[in-house]
């Protein structure tokens, strides 16, 4: 059947199909030319990242709840990644930014919204009510469908925390050697803002981090408490008031 | 040109099973499909467990089978585990067959591929229970077990490849140039995807290399080429020789199968950004990725017409074979939802879909309808070769299989286009004065009863695969052995498949 197109096409083919090597070859060029006009720019284009003052490093307790985040996979259930519509900016704030997680690793933005956006939870509600929901969703919100917490009420496990910001430097978050040195202490201090720490140096090592016995007990340092720091510091880095929108172009 | 299509690969569909000479490893393609199968339902019954939890919350019992835990559990089980075992057992099935050579390597490396690929699974699903994730979609597992699939994933490919080198058919079949992308190409996705940097060589947690918008990109690069090379070109590469087996017609254009091949990889790459519309990933991205996703739309629907029309002549055999039934059913749920796709990945449906339960639903009409429903077809089809057996034991459970998971699919999708659709329209909702119409847990509330439906879609599903699993267990225990015909060699079915030269 067919003209000469098709027979060009099945006469060059040929060469292909006989020889495997070639074929791997032509696979590997195929597959590569999309992902490498899509992901290199965000590299090199500079305008990627907006220009904004206040995103920082995560501090110690932050990150560490971070990871319990990751652990218990909120992903699957909550976004991070607040779209440019006038619903989400009414329901959550402020639309995302790229600057906002470019110390996020890896990136929690989310694909499914089972519960709410979370990239601007930080400050909505107090402490005592994200333990209360944590440990029973359902007592403060009858309709919620998120399993409980509790668990998340044991001690927090804090022996590699310096070595965990240490694998961040690796992989290029801009922690100095005073942050990673004072890790334990900034650990402990955040929780703790009745106990005898360097409340100043923390606040001044990661501005904005909120301070507070976030669990109601001072005597132990659990999980819960790393989960709320993280929770309260969630889209507060960036002050909005200072942008306009073209300030905030790609 | 008949000389030339009936060379290209066409021949080596029909030499298929005809060389007992050669002697294929079919042990391990036997262990592939029973794991296959046994993965398979975990992956089900999981899958029924978390929708479940979504309508009933108390079914979260402990800290281990909390939805967050479970969820990678369900999609690395149906996945990797579900899918990875039938894409290689059915790999080795075809590569051998249509190269008339034994798998490459000796019995003990494939013996070593088999366990050790289990091995990872396992690794994979305890460590989510015990809270070990990278909280990458699809890419959960942390750096050690990423490290151990690359190993086993680099044998794989020598095995493969090598068998393809030992070939006594100068074409190599389409479906391998299939399988051979998908290798390939996950490969590559997985170790760039997955470049981390451990706390600690005695520590399972690590850190991405790449934050932020970059390690977006790359994950949904990643995401989506998971669907365009482990769910889509791996079981193209089924279609492209059970279909044609079971209907002994040949495939229905060679020409197509060209473009469709080269069309498809080279396109699908692109589309990753289609996930991060109207997200903090800049502008040109996101039009790249949707362009390419409405591109994409025709190779995808290229691939189905070959598929589908390859039963030309032979369509009456649907009424009569429910094996081929689940095979072509396949095929139109790959086409209904490389059609939703496209739609979904502009960027104003989009506006709407995103973050909703309507592409939950679009990802079961590929998972449950295309990589399910084709796998199905595949494990019917190989069953009673491997095993030597006359005929499955009972058709009649294969058709009851059939109706049983298709009606559970239709239950699912609409469920979850209703949900998602109202879910998404609820959130933008304004009231007279301009304020939200609605908290966000009355759109959770509103979702309960699509929730049930869906759990019960998922129930009959796993109902139907349970069939399967006791007709298949009845065919190898007490089937009818296939007479003379010795175990790898020529059955019935197979002398009479000698297909004409295909149409280019």
């Amino acid at each position: 059947m067919a003209g000469k197109r098709g027979n060009i096409i099945v006469r060059n083919h040929g060469k292909i199909e006989r020889n495997v090597t070639l074929m791997a070859v032509l696979i590997a060029i195929t597959i590569s030319i999309g992902g490498l006009v899509e992901i290199v720019p965000l590299f090199t284009i500079k305008t990627t990242i907006e220009k904004v003052d206040g995103v920082r490093p995560y501090s110690p307790l932050e990150l560490a709840g971070r990871n319990i985040y990751l652990r218990e996979g909120c992903y699957t259930c909550h976004s991070q990644m607040i779209r440019p519509f006038r619903d989400e900016v009414l329901r959550y704030g402020p639309y995302s930014l790229a600057a906002e997680s470019m110390f996020d690793h890896p990136f929690q933005w989310g694909s499914k919204r089972t519960g709410p956006d979370l990239a601007r939870v930080g400050g909505k509600y107090s402490n005592a009510w994200h333990v209360q929901h944590m440990i029973n969703p359902q007592s403060v919100e009858p309709g919620s469908v998120m399993p409980s917490y509790r668990h998340l009420m044991r001690p927090l496990k804090l022996k590699l925390i310096q070595a965990h910001l240490r694998a961040n430097q690796a992989v290029g978050v801009p922690y100095t050697k005073a942050q990673v040195a004072a890790a334990r202490g900034d650990l402990r201090a955040q929780a703790d803002p009745e106990g005898e720490h360097d409340h100043d140096g923390l606040l001044k090592r990661y501005p904005k981090a909120v301070v507070a016995d976030f669990d109601g007990n001072p005597a132990v340092l659990t999980e819960m408490d790393a989960v709320i720091a993280y929770m309260q510091i969630l889209g507060r880095m960036v002050d909005f008031r200072k942008y306009k929108t073209k300030d905030l172009q790609q | 040109m008949s000389t030339v299509a009936a060379g290209s690969g066409d021949a080596a569909l029909a030499n298929a099973d005809q060389n007992a000479a050669v002697g294929y490893n079919e042990a391990v393609v036997r262990l592939f499909t029973l794991a296959a199968m046994f993965w398979g339902i975990a992956a089900f019954l999981v899958g029924v467990v978390i929708a479940l939890q979504l309508a009933y919350p108390a079914l979260n019992l402990n800290e281990w089978t909390t939805f967050g835990r479970l969820r990678p559990l369900h999609t690395s089980a149906a996945v990797f585990a579900f899918g990875g075992n039938v894409l290689i057992g059915t790999s080795f099935y075809v590569v051998q067959r249509t190269c008339r050579a034994r798998l490459f390597g000796g019995h003990d490396l494939a013996l070593f591929l088999f366990w050790g690929y289990q091995i990872f699974i396992v690794l994979a699903g305890t460590s989510y229970l015990l809270g070990g994730s990278q909280s990458r979609e699809y890419a959960e597992p942390e750096w050690y077990i990423d490290l151990w699939l690359t190993f086993i994933w680099v044998i794989y490919l020598v095995l493969y490849v090598g068998t393809i080198y030992r070939r006594r058919e100068p074409h190599i079949y389409v479906a391998n140039w299939f399988y051979l992308a998908f290798i390939l190409t996950i490969a590559v996705l997985h170790i760039i995807n997955n470049l981390a940097v451990p706390i600690s060589w005695t520590s399972g947690k690590s850190y991405s290399l790449f934050s932020g918008v970059q390690d977006a990109l790359i994950q949904w690069w990643y995401g989506h080429n998971a669907v365009g090379f482990f769910l889509t070109a791996g079981f193209l590469g089924i279609m492209y020789y059970f279909i044609p087996k079971r209907a002994e017609r040949p495939i229905y254009s060679y020409r197509l199968s060209i473009i469709h091949f080269w069309a498809l990889i080279f396109l699908y790459i692109w589309a990753g950004p289609h996930h991060l519309h109207y997200t903090a990933l800049p502008d040109w991205a996101q039009i790249l990725g949707m362009v390419f996703s409405v591109m994409l739309w025709m190779p995808s629907w290229g691939g189905m017409i070959n598929g589908l029309m390859t039963l030309s002549g032979a369509w009456d055999k649907l009424r009569t074979d429910p094996v081929l039934r689940f095979l072509v059913a396949a095929v139109g749920f790959y086409g209904m939802s490389t059609f939703e796709g496209p739609v979904m990945s502009i960027k104003q449906v989009n506006a709407l879909s995103h973050y909703t339960d309507w592409t939950i639903g679009h990802v079961h009409s590929g998972a449950l309808g295309w990589v399910a429903f084709v796998s199905f077809g595949a494990i019917y089809f190989m069953v009673p070769k491997l095993w030597g057996r006359r005929d499955l034991y009972s058709n009649k459970l294969v058709s009851y299989h059939f109706w049983i998971a298709t009606l559970g699919i239709v239950l699912y999708i609409t469920a979850m286009w209703i949900s998602g659709i109202m879910q998404g329209l609820m959130w933008r909702s304004y009231d007279e004065l301009g304020f939200l119409k609605y908290r966000f847990v009355e759109t959770v509330e509103a979702m309960h009863p699509y929730y049930v439906i869906r759990a019960l879609g998922g129930i009959l599903f796993l109902l139907g695969a349970l069939l399967m699993v006791f007709n298949i267990w009845k065919t190898i225990r007490s089937g009818e052995p296939a007479g003379e015909i010795k175990q790898g060699e020529t059955t019935q079915n197979d002398q009479s498949a000698s297909p004409a030269p295909a149409a280019g």
